[in-house]
């Protein structure tokens, strides 16, 4: 017969297992959701790198291209290569004559597969005349037909059911091919999914971080400095550190209401480049580095300070000569942290301009621009089915750059720990 | 002179009067056999700051002058024409600009535009050739004399020091000077939406439709403004958000703390630290693409009817994204609490989970409860997720699976995109920002003074 | 002149029997000998609390002045007055007068850095910089302007190093980090350092207190040798030592100068109770 103090015990015994679940729960709740996201992600984004094209014999034409010798790059940019292409293809189905079925035939084909002829034959001009075969990328439909991601039959199909026997046959003649998508990780962005490339954000986005960067990191290493190590206790310095703790906390949106009241319209800075949108991120990323510097300053043992004290050297040499060195590594760490925050920010980019839909690469830092996030953004409110993969892909990327940076900051700390051991 | 050929000269000036200096002050004949009293690199500083921060403030100078002198002034030809309002100034002028630039043609502008382009590029060619000249008149000028100052016993170093002590005093205002901007951009582009829609309208006000007319004389332009309905979707999401994380982050922080061994420590660290690190725009596809369609469908299933950018959909994810923000400092919280009370609970025969809830958890209360108030000050900021989960159309529910809208989505709509300058909805979004701003101040404010009041007591 | 044999002092008192030194040591003590630096009714206060009471004493040059006396009676705090350590301390506050040469080291027109080169400083506790060998020895002269070129430079930190007796010891190591050598080594390398830019008078705050008996032997067989250049002033808690080295003797109890005078004099006839009391071991 059980006593009550027995029972008592049981029952705090069976409390205190299910307590430890509740945590373990959690955990494991947290965990899968992550890898729930990850699993999402990767596979619908994977098949964004490849695409699909279609092996066509292309008669190069000179007057069909509308060019004339002599075959200079300039005279090839300025060609038509549409109807050589289209004639390849129509080629391929000599039963196809009436126009309204050679539209649909023509439809197969990606607009941006002309440009495949040109890039050749700037490359080789001399074979202008001559038939090559070349392969061209099949529009967004079919390219997500290739992939499984587009149903053939049901309400919402984006195919006549002549398409698909071409698409079959062509696939019986093992015409169609996949490739590796070079185009998505350099090129620009473009209206058309298949031809669309994260090559122009990625540049808007470093072009911002450096700009970040080179306004950040100074001024916050020089702030902390006179933190740590000249200012006294009084009214300017609280109401200094205040304002830096309270910076590091208010929401991203108003660093872009900043950038676009100040930045853009007192200032007059061009809006939609790398720098406004560096200038904004560096407000965001400045209590981040200031607080990493502080605690790395504060580590340095006084030891040296005295030492360098006792030599004769003055204050300011102290710290450049002495603190300053000791402490880079952990305000490095810092830093690459918060460049990191920096990367995935969104929406002060937004709100300055960064949006735009900009089919070329930024050459400098001053030129319109998107940034990495926006354009995972933008991608992810368009309606067209090609562009899910692309955002998944472009996600993808971006957790790739983040990865790396936080990898090179714990490197950076467990060296630096090492070497005090 | 063009940005570029500016700064190629405030370089050469510089550096070649660092070098200059450096060198006269080892030159032997100079020094005639005595010992300076600051080392050389000292005086080659001295006097390339002399040359370049003349320079720099003359650059600071030309830069103020298009904001308050060539753009007045420019405004001021529209406005001596009749019938032009300048409340589209704002839009006129980038036109302008941009013609002048030759990014537009001016093909299509009206008379007035072109005495205006006129006007500017005028003013900003003589402001050029005056800015110039007195850029390379500071440089050379600096150089002159920091020449002359340099002497065998110049206090150099010193002076060097005294200037890097300034810059660094400086360095840490900007912290001030940034504050003071975004106050001073957000009340003062406030204030100008107040006089077209009063305040109490607006915070009371239970209708948001953000509609102002382009013209005139267009019809049904009469735009709504009470931000009620925003506060209200921003609080519905939050709400979902705290009831995910606070369980999950403060269970999980727990558990950390007190039972796991350390080879899960090492998984379950990290992990969390992965999922703060995701940016929220990733969370918002995710959200989009595959949280609330999966709510469509489980509500379909018992009968309920979820539209496809549900408040859920957002407020879940939102969750999962401040996970770890309360798990790591209720994780500090918690560590931080005194060995000695563990042991004494435990001591007199405890089980682990009663010494959590009865013993730690109250000592570490304050803690968690700051670190709560800034998590709920994060979800109500948080942008991204909402605009790509949660919709843009207002509306004033408690019922989460219909789409709401938030204070920081309707910020992003109003200013993506082109906006009129002066009108009372792109207005309307910085009377938004202001009221974010406010309130993310005061939920900061209140979880600092709760963490500090609360922490005197285990010193 | 007066000329002391050191074993005579030595037998007088069994408890300093611990350590002998290979040979006798001859102490000369030349009558009107120059008087370097001196202190003139110094107190110091840290906020409220004063930690030095009216000190006078007379350092005298080319000797080693020890300074003695128990724990936390303010030896380390008037040395550091007379670098001017203090004046990093915050709410330190010191009155009263030291001079160096004659000229008060605290007057408001005298640069601190340039004092500090030439008064320098060894801690009790090695604290070489985190950068090698030759760095370290190299950074003094360097700041100071003292050594122009990478062969001034060179043949600067060959010196000191050899005449703090630690050259044979890191010359094929020179560019390798300081942090590698042992106790010994790196005080002996901050001695190197402290000399390297010829300072007149040296500082040693319990330089051996760190370190085991074998390093401590080779320090002060170095104090010995440095004090024909060197004004040398050492702080230590080790009465043993103070015999062993000094020419002068300071002993301080609780933040007073309770008596100073030679060193031969403060060990046989202690004049104060107090001091007394100290060389006998009743307390301290």
């Amino acid at each position: 017969m059980m006593t009550s103090n027995e029972k008592q015990v049981r029952k705090r015994n069976r409390a205190e297992v299910r307590f430890r679940s509740y945590g373990v729960l959690s955990l494991l709740a947290a965990g899968s959701v992550l890898l729930f996201l990850i699993y999402t992600i990767v596979s619908s984004g994977y098949s964004a790198f490849f695409r699909a094209t279609v092996l066509l014999d292309v008669q190069l034409n000179a007057e069909h291209m509308d060019v004339t010798p002599p075959y200079t790059q300039d005279v090839l940019m300025q060609g038509r290569y549409t109807s050589v292409v289209k004639q390849a293809l129509y080629a391929q189905f000599p039963e196809v004559t009436d126009r309204k079925h050679r539209r649909a035939l023509a439809k197969m084909l990606s607009p941006g597969a002309e440009l495949v002829v040109r890039d050749y034959l700037i490359d080789h001009p001399d074979r202008i005349g001559s038939t090559v075969s070349l392969e061209v990328p099949l529009s967004s439909d079919f390219d997500q037909l290739y992939k499984d991601h587009l149903p053939r039959s049901g309400e919402h199909i984006r195919f006549t059911a002549t398409q698909l026997q071409w698409y079959d046959r062509l696939r019986q003649e093992a015409r169609i091919h996949y490739r590796f998508n070079t185009q998505f990780l350099f090129g620009g962005d473009s209206r058309y999914p298949e031809l669309a490339g994260i090559g122009g954000a990625v540049v808007g986005s470093l072009y911002a971080l450096l700009v970040c960067f080179l306004l950040a990191f100074p001024l916050g290493i020089a702030a902390a400095t006179y933190l740590e190590e000249f200012a006294r206790e009084s009214r300017l310095t609280r109401i200094i550190e205040a304002n830096i703790n309270n910076l590091a906390a208010v929401p991203s949106v108003i660093f872009g209401l900043l950038g676009l009241a100040i930045f853009l319209n007192v200032f007059g800075l061009p809006r939609s480049t790398p720098l406004v949108g560096g200038m904004v991120l560096s407000l965001m990323t400045l209590p981040t580095i200031i607080i990493a510097t502080r605690a790395s300053i504060r580590a340095v043992s006084p030891g040296i300070r005295q030492a360098a004290l006792g030599m004769g050297a003055s204050p300011i040499q102290v710290v450049f000569h002495h603190v300053l060195p000791v402490a880079m590594p952990g305000t490095l760490t810092g830093t690459i942290i918060g460049l990191a925050q920096a990367l995935g920010e969104t929406a002060p980019l937004l709100m300055i301009g960064m949006v735009a839909f900009i089919a070329d690469i930024p050459a400098t830092p001053l030129d319109a621009s998107a940034a990495l996030p926006v354009q995972i953004f933008l991608w992810a409110e368009s309606a067209e089915r090609g562009f899910v993969e692309k955002t998944s892909a472009a996600i993808m990327v971006i957790m790739a750059f983040l990865i790396l940076m936080n990898l090179l900051a714990v490197i950076i700390r467990s060296k630096t720990q090492s070497k005090v051991e | 002179m063009t940005f570029l050929q500016l700064l190629l000269v405030f370089i050469a000036l510089s550096v070649s009067a660092g070098v200059l200096g450096w060198r006269r002050a080892n030159d032997p004949v100079f020094l005639q056999g005595r010992r300076p009293r600051s080392r050389a690199v000292y005086h080659g500083s001295y006097m390339a700051l002399w040359c370049a921060l003349p320079m720099l403030i003359v650059a600071l100078g030309w830069l103020s002058v298009e904001p308050w002198f060539i753009r007045p002034a420019v405004l001021q030809v529209l406005g001596s024409v009749a019938g032009q309002p300048v409340e589209h100034a704002a839009f006129q002028y980038l036109e302008i600009r941009n013609i002048a630039a030759g990014i537009l043609s001016d093909a299509n502008a009206s008379e007035v535009i072109r005495l205006a382009v006129e006007r500017y590029r005028s003013l900003s060619q003589s402001a050029s050739v005056v800015f110039s000249g007195l850029f390379l008149l500071a440089g050379i000028l600096g150089f002159y004399r920091g020449y002359q100052k340099i002497a065998v016993d110049f206090p150099a170093r010193e002076r060097v020091e005294k200037f890097v002590r300034f810059f660094l005093l400086a360095s840490s205002m900007v912290a001030i000077l940034a504050t003071l901007g975004i106050v001073l951009a957000l009340v003062v582009e406030a204030l100008r939406f107040f006089k077209h829609v009063p305040l109490l309208d607006f915070l009371l006000g239970l209708q948001w439709s953000p509609q102002v007319a382009i013209r005139a004389d267009q019809v049904g332009s009469s735009g709504a403004f009470g931000a009620i309905p925003l506060f209200a979707g921003t609080l519905l999401i939050a709400l979902i958000a705290m009831l995910v994380a606070v369980p999950i982050g403060l269970f999980s922080a727990i558990y950390l703390a007190e039972y796991a061994r350390p080879s899960v420590r090492t998984i379950a660290k990290p992990m969390l630290e992965i999922l703060a690190g995701i940016p929220t725009v990733v969370y918002g596809f995710f959200a989009a693409l595959t949280v609330a369609p999966l709510i469509v469908r489980a509500s379909a299933t018992v009968g309920l009817q979820a539209s496809s950018e549900s408040a859920l959909a957002a407020g879940l994810v939102m969750g999962v994204m401040i996970i770890p923000f309360i798990s790591s400092l209720s994780d500090d919280v918690i560590n931080s609490v005194p060995t000695s009370l563990r042991f004494g609970s435990l001591a007199m025969g405890a089980t682990r989970s009663e010494t959590i809830k009865k013993v730690i958890l109250p000592a570490a209360l304050p803690g968690i409860m700051g670190a709560i108030l800034l998590a709920v000050s994060r979800a109500i900021g948080e942008t991204m997720i909402v605009v790509m989960a949660a919709g843009l159309a207002s509306n004033l529910t408690a019922n989460p699976l219909e789409s709401v809208t938030t204070v920081t989505a309707q910020i992003v709509t109003i200013l993506v995109g082109d906006q009129e300058f002066d009108s009372p909805k792109t207005l309307a979004a910085f009377a938004l920002g202001l009221t974010l701003f406010c309130v993310t101040l005061v939920l900061n404010f209140i979880a600092l003074k709760i963490v500090r009041h609360y922490e005197e007591r285990y010193d | 002149m007066d000329t002391v044999m050191t074993t005579e002092r030595i037998q007088s008192d069994d408890a300093l029997v611990r350590y002998l030194p290979d040979k006798p040591k001859l102490v000369t003590l030349p009558s009107g000998a120059d008087v370097k630096m001196t202190a003139e009714g110094v107190n110091v206060f840290y906020g409220e609390k004063q930690a030095l009471d009216d000190i006078s004493i007379d350092i005298h040059s080319k000797q080693i002045t020890a300074l003695i006396g128990p724990s936390g009676c303010g030896k380390t705090t008037f040395l550091r007055c007379l670098n001017r350590m203090n004046d990093v301390v915050d709410g330190c506050r010191i009155t009263g007068r030291i001079t160096m040469d004659g000229e008060d080291i605290y007057a408001p027109k005298v640069d601190v850095v340039s004092l500090r080169g030439q008064v320098g400083m060894v801690f009790q506790k090695p604290n070489p910089f985190p950068k090698s060998i030759f760095e370290n020895v190299a950074y003094g002269p360097k700041i100071h302007g003292y050594a122009h070129g990478n062969d001034e430079l060179e043949e600067v930190v060959v010196r000191s190093l050899n005449k703090a007796g630690l050259f044979e010891e890191v010359k094929d190591r020179l560019q390798e980090p300081a942090t590698g050598l042992s106790g010994g080594q790196q005080q002996r390398l901050c001695i190197a350092r402290a000399i390297a830019i010829n300072p007149a008078v040296l500082l040693m705050d319990e330089p051996c207190s760190a370190l085991d008996p074998i390093a401590t032997a080779r320090i002060e067989d170095l104090m010995w040798e440095l004090k024909e250049n060197f004004t040398i002033i050492i702080v230590t808690h080790s009465m043993q030592q103070a015999s062993r080295v000094s020419q002068r003797t300071g002993f301080f109890h609780m933040g007073v100068l309770a008596e100073t005078g030679t060193t031969e004099q403060i060990f046989q006839n202690p004049v104060d109770a107090r001091t007394r009391d100290y060389i006998t071991g009743r307390f301290g």
